[in-house]
């Protein structure tokens, strides 16, 4: 038998980048995947609950590839001991699941979490790509012309305040390298340099939303966890798309009044519900405060539908009386059993195209509430 | 690594190979390659370096390679199974782990070309597989990388559900027509039967004319088809021609890594047996010595939860070695066995043996009480030991190994309530399958046949068919 050959070689792998482009695609296909996850992402309570700031991060789950395969926790397993193993013994256990708590890790295989994570940015800005306020109308454009201050050049003369220190800077160091003196020393006015900037005059919308919350006794956890899941993406999706919005916050029970925003996310409150009040009290703040000469109107209104049923009629009349003042009225219902609401009926003849509502079941129907009334019209 | 590091390499090698020569290995040509880790990686991901690409590769790849970078875990080696043999070496290997590794693929290039199941082995799979991955890429520019790359992940999820069957030979690669094609043809060609894909309303016709033929039963497929893979590519009346053509490209790669599934056990201990016997001869230095036992007690150590192929296939080995050697009283008298053939018998085992029989045989019960083997299974939320009965161990053992540890599938009617709805039946060995990744999965296959698909399997001590529809998906007790 002759002796078997063998070789040893060293190839250049560098142009080897299989890997690395279908890793690439795979997280193109997590971010898809996060995309059409994003009606329950959006009720995520580890995000609304730190009011988005605390949690940077949402683990994402890697994409899961699906294939017959045995349920693990209920098939049988050969294990190997030290030498003293019993029947009995306890390898591990899982911890339960609570609510929102993600899975513990478990000796279940394929439940794969890959450190890809999106931030609540990036989540907010998926989510945002398709909203937008409706009807939104330009306002008296001569009063409401902003004007933005923008620096665009760079000139030798100019106020001290403006100085650009950085360029000043470089500019010493050029001068004195040709010089032959390298080094930052002897600043001449020659060195010194300003920014000067243009003002930009454009034309803005100015609007202003009403937020309005049933705060009353019938309302339960999970009713408030929706409405307050609602209005906690509505403020940052305004803040963040809007430069000139206002928003005004609005609890009512039997009575409304105007609260602060951190009251209005946070404080619980009890009794009866007039939903008139909170109607009424936004055409006073309408009235008095947002001439719907200037601004674009948006009042919403959230509740369990279980109004005081002498109280509807008078609701109808003050919605369409806001109505004329508004670009819209959303009113979102959350109503967990789907029951016929005492509202809900009042509301069903009102026939105005301005009036817009949704009704919310689960969880992650927030995110359709969301895209219903901040709707994008079609492109064209 | 450094010239002088490669030379020193290469005499090493040298050594090597004639020690597992003298022991009686036999393998074909080696090609040893040192790569880096990141490419050590990507061809552990793929499972051969020039294969096709697909985000599920690359999945595995950044999975493995970030467990490298923060030190969880390596792979010092890769082996391919080919003529020649390719070994890569990862760069940055000390000298005496790359004995090691030489020595242990030697002897798994030794498995790979005696051991039965890999028979049938294409040894150019480098070659197909790079066929394959730039034909794949040609589909992809004719008809979108995004349509592509949805047929791979129906075909994909389905991969495992081929016949490896050792002695239907004529499956592989070439077509052969099967009964109801040729009849099919036979009938077109006699012209009775019009092939224009509207048969249902022409049959229909027919029956208001004349009277109704008698139905003859006959069975499609008429035997129970495992090869769910090979069924689609032959009968799917939705695939147009380059998807079949990839569906038996997928085919053929899978059938190449079926007998690694199969003797995964068997091959790592085959494997690790021999470099520590080859690993003996060598003239090591105190410190080579104890840098060679740290690194194979990392190898070869049990693992609580799992069990690590290499130290169960290499006790194995070891126990038939000693069993053969010396047999007892009892064993010379009933079976004649000879002492002194503990090596012989091993030979013979790494030639004939897949890892279900070669537990099934030779796993003993003094080998299980000396492992401390035992079976766990889940109660509540703890993962508790519920049996140290040596021989239901062993069957356990035998029942994970079966079909490579993957469900098996038959489809069992290709033409389920005479319209053409595929009917697969699960052979329930005792072992419920995971439903949420069953009702997952069903998609690809309906995706694939293009009408209605069915699985038959037990829950719960029940019957249960699982239906996909294209649209929605049933259960239904039966």
């Amino acid at each position: 038998m002759t002796k078997p050959v063998f070789i040893v070689s060293r190839e250049d792998w560098s142009l080897h980048r299989k890997g690395y482009q279908d890793q690439t695609r795979h997280q193109e296909k997590v971010r898809e995947a996060i995309k059409q996850n994003l009606p329950d992402l959006v009720t995520d309570e580890s995000i609304i609950l730190s009011n988005g700031r605390q949690i940077i991060k949402i683990p994402i789950r890697s994409l899961d590839e699906y294939r017959f395969r045995y349920n693990y926790s209920k098939s049988k397993h050969v294990g190997q001991g030290d030498g003293d193993s019993q029947v009995g013994d306890v390898l591990g256990s899982e911890p339960a699941k609570g609510p929102g708590k993600g899975e513990g890790a478990g000796s279940q295989p394929g439940e794969d979490y890959l450190d890809t994570e999106v931030s609540v940015e990036e989540l907010q800005a998926m989510l945002f790509d398709e909203l937008e306020l409706p009807n939104l109308q330009e306002k008296d454009k001569k009063q409401l012309h902003t004007s933005e201050v923008v620096f665009t050049d760079i000139r030798k003369k100019g106020i001290m305040s403006n100085i650009d220190k950085k360029r000043t800077i470089l500019e010493n160091l050029k001068r004195n390298a040709n010089a032959g003196q390298p080094g930052i020393h002897g600043i001449s006015p020659d060195d010194l340099r300003f920014k000067t900037w243009e003002e930009i005059h454009k034309p803005h919308s100015n609007a202003v939303i009403i937020a309005m919350m049933d705060t009353s006794g019938s309302m339960g956890s999970f009713e408030k966890y929706i409405a307050r899941s609602f209005f906690f993406w509505m403020t940052r999706f305004l803040r963040t798309k809007y430069e000139n919005v206002e928003i005004v916050f609005i609890a009512h029970h039997t009575e409304a009044k105007e609260v602060t925003e951190e009251e209005f996310f946070n404080k619980g409150e009890s009794g009866g519900t007039i939903c008139s009040s909170a109607y009424q009290k936004a055409i006073d703040i309408i009235d008095s405060r947002y001439s719907p000469a200037m601004y674009n109107i948006y009042p919403f209104h959230f509740s369990d539908g279980d109004n005081l049923t002498s109280d509807n009629e008078r609701c109808v009349k003050l919605i369409g009386q806001l109505m004329e003042r508004t670009n819209m009225f959303g009113y979102g219902e959350v109503n967990q059993y789907n029951r016929s609401s005492t509202l809900m009926s009042a509301f069903k003849h009102i026939k105005n195209p301005k009036f817009q509502y949704c009704i919310i079941r689960e969880k992650g129907e927030v995110y359709d509430a969301l895209k219903a009334f901040f709707y994008k019209p079609e492109a064209g | 690594m450094q010239s002088h590091e490669i030379k020193e390499l290469e005499r090493a090698i040298e050594e090597i190979t004639e020690i597992a020569q003298g022991f009686g290995l036999d393998y074909y040509e080696m090609r040893y390659e040192i790569c880096p880790s990141d490419i050590i990686y990507t061809f552990g991901a793929y499972g051969m370096p020039t294969r096709f690409s697909h985000w599920s590769f690359g999945k595995t790849f950044h999975k493995m390679k970030t467990q490298y970078d923060f030190g969880l875990s390596k792979i010092y080696e890769l082996v391919i199974n080919s003529n020649p043999c390719y070994a890569f070496l990862l760069d940055g290997n000390s000298l005496i782990q790359n004995k090691l590794i030489v020595a242990h693929v030697l002897a798994h290039c030794d498995f790979f070309k005696n051991n039965m199941r890999f028979s049938n082995t294409n040894r150019n799979m480098v070659e197909s597989m790079s066929a394959t991955a730039e034909r794949i890429r040609q589909y992809e520019i004719e008809h979108g990388t995004e349509k592509v790359e949805q047929f791979l992940d129906a075909v994909l999820a389905i991969q495992e559900h081929v016949d490896p069957g050792l002695i239907r030979p004529y499956r592989r690669g070439e077509r052969t027509t099967p009964d109801r094609i040729k009849s099919r043809e036979a009938a077109a060609e006699s012209g009775s039967e019009p092939q224009t894909g509207y048969e249902d309303l022409w049959s229909l016709e027919r029956d208001t004319h004349s009277k109704p033929e008698p139905i003859t039963v006959r069975k499609f497929p008429s035997q129970p088809e495992k090869d769910l893979l090979w069924f689609l590519e032959m009968h799917s009346p939705e695939l147009e021609d380059w998807q079949r053509d990839i569906l038996t490209m997928m085919r053929d790669e899978m059938l190449y890594f079926w007998p690694q599934m199969e003797t995964k056990i068997m091959n790592e201990g085959w494997a690790s047996y021999w470099h520590i016997r080859i690993m003996r001869e060598l003239d090591l230095t105190p410190e080579e010595t104890v840098e060679f036992s740290k690194l194979n007690s990392s190898v070869v150590q049990p693992s609580k939860s799992s069990l690590n192929p290499y130290y169960l296939g290499l006790k194995i080995f070891e126990d038939i070695e000693k069993r053969w050697d010396k047999p007892t009283q009892e064993e010379q008298e009933r079976f004649g066995r000879r002492p002194g053939q503990g090596r012989e018998k091993m030979f013979e085992v790494r030639e004939f043996d897949s890892d279900t029989s070669f537990i099934r045989s030779y796993l003993t019960k003094e080998l299980v009480e000396d492992l401390d083997l035992y079976i766990f299974e889940k109660k509540g939320t703890d993962w508790k030991i519920t049996d140290k009965t040596w021989m239901n161990i062993r069957d356990q053992l035998v029942y994970s190994r079966v079909n490579g540890g993957f469900p098996y599938l038959v489809v069992d009617n290709g033409d389920y309530k005479r319209l053409g709805e595929l009917y697969l039946k699960h052979s329930f060995e005792g072992m419920e399958l995971d439903l949420k990744y069953l009702e997952r999965t069903l998609p690809s296959v309906q995706k694939l046949w293009g009408k209605p698909v069915h699985l038959e399997t037990i829950v719960e001590d029940k019957k249960v068919v699982f239906t996909y529809d294209g649209k929605k998906h049933h259960r239904q007790f039966i």
